[in-house]
């Protein structure tokens, strides 16, 4: 036996119950949802290596899922010792060049050195570095291998780019035992498709 | 205000303050209180945003000069 379906009315009522239905299990499902990040990291230099442990870290505290993909200059951050990452004021005009020691006043100074008197001088990054290290301890601002240990301690997950690793001669034994994988952008492009915030730096 | 832990996070620099934070939380039990001392003056917002996201309550937050109070309540 067939009944005579309206459907116009029974449209109306599936879209009038879906408006009264709907937000509230849009929310449910995004409340239950735990939050993920995914990051690509590409810079090598001392400066550069903060933005990625910072967020992936704090990320982490938050209760976010986080994997970070090191590619190009970025695999520097994953070797065993990165007590040698460098800043360079050179070609950097962004950089503001200050003491971190002495009066006040002397320690406000912006020292605009000409990049050719930077290229020039022999040493002239590991000065650099030496004061961005101390600039850094007199702001209170995490060691970056004290950082990236938290990181690995809230369980970021650490992707080493196997292609830039062939690329630069780098063997996974130069690498902290805490990668967790080595792969391509084909294992990481489903990664940030179901990531909530996928960030480049 | 009653406390169970102390956290001194003076002169830490995010996201220091609310790592050291996560970390002395995990080792509280639920309903217990953290009362963080933190010179940051980021920490304000960042701290009421890590409450709301984590679902840990902020009390109270309080300003003393340059110095900031939390008291956050383990979820």
């Amino acid at each position: 036996m067939n009944m005579p379906v309206d459907n116009a009315a029974l449209d109306a009522l599936i879209r009038q119950r879906l408006d009264e239905i709907l937000p509230q299990k849009l929310e449910e499902i995004r409340a239950a949802k735990t939050p993920s990040m995914t990051i690509i990291a590409t810079k090598g230099t001392l400066d550069w290596a903060y933005p990625p442990f910072i967020l992936a870290s704090t990320a982490a505290a938050l209760g976010w899922n986080v994997s970070i993909f090191f590619t190009f200059y970025g695999l520097n951050l994953l070797k065993k010792d990165i007590s040698d990452l460098k800043v360079s004021p050179l070609g950097n005009p962004g950089m503001p060049m200050k003491m971190p020691f002495g009066p006040d006043w002397f320690k406000g100074i912006n020292w605009n050195i000409p990049n050719i008197v930077q290229a020039g001088i022999p040493g002239f990054e590991s000065v650099a570095t030496m004061l961005m290290k101390q600039t850094i301890k007199n702001n209170g601002v995490a060691e970056i291998g004290e950082l990236r240990g938290l990181c690995v301690e809230a369980g970021v997950e650490m992707i080493g780019c196997q292609m830039t690793v062939d690329l630069f001669g780098f063997t996974r034994d130069d690498f902290m035992p805490e990668v967790k994988e080595y792969c391509g952008a084909a294992t990481f492009l489903p990664m940030a498709q179901q990531a909530d915030v996928s960030l480049y730096m | 205000m009653n406390f169970d832990k102390e956290l001194d996070a003076k002169g830490l620099n995010c996201p220091l303050p609310i790592l050291r934070a996560k970390k002395a939380l995990a080792d509280m039990t639920s309903g217990q209180v953290l009362r963080i001392m933190a010179t940051d003056p980021g920490s304000v917002k960042d701290f009421a945003a890590f409450a709301k996201q984590t679902g840990n309550e902020l009390l109270a937050t309080a300003e003393k000069g340059k110095e900031y109070e939390f008291f956050i309540k383990r979820k």
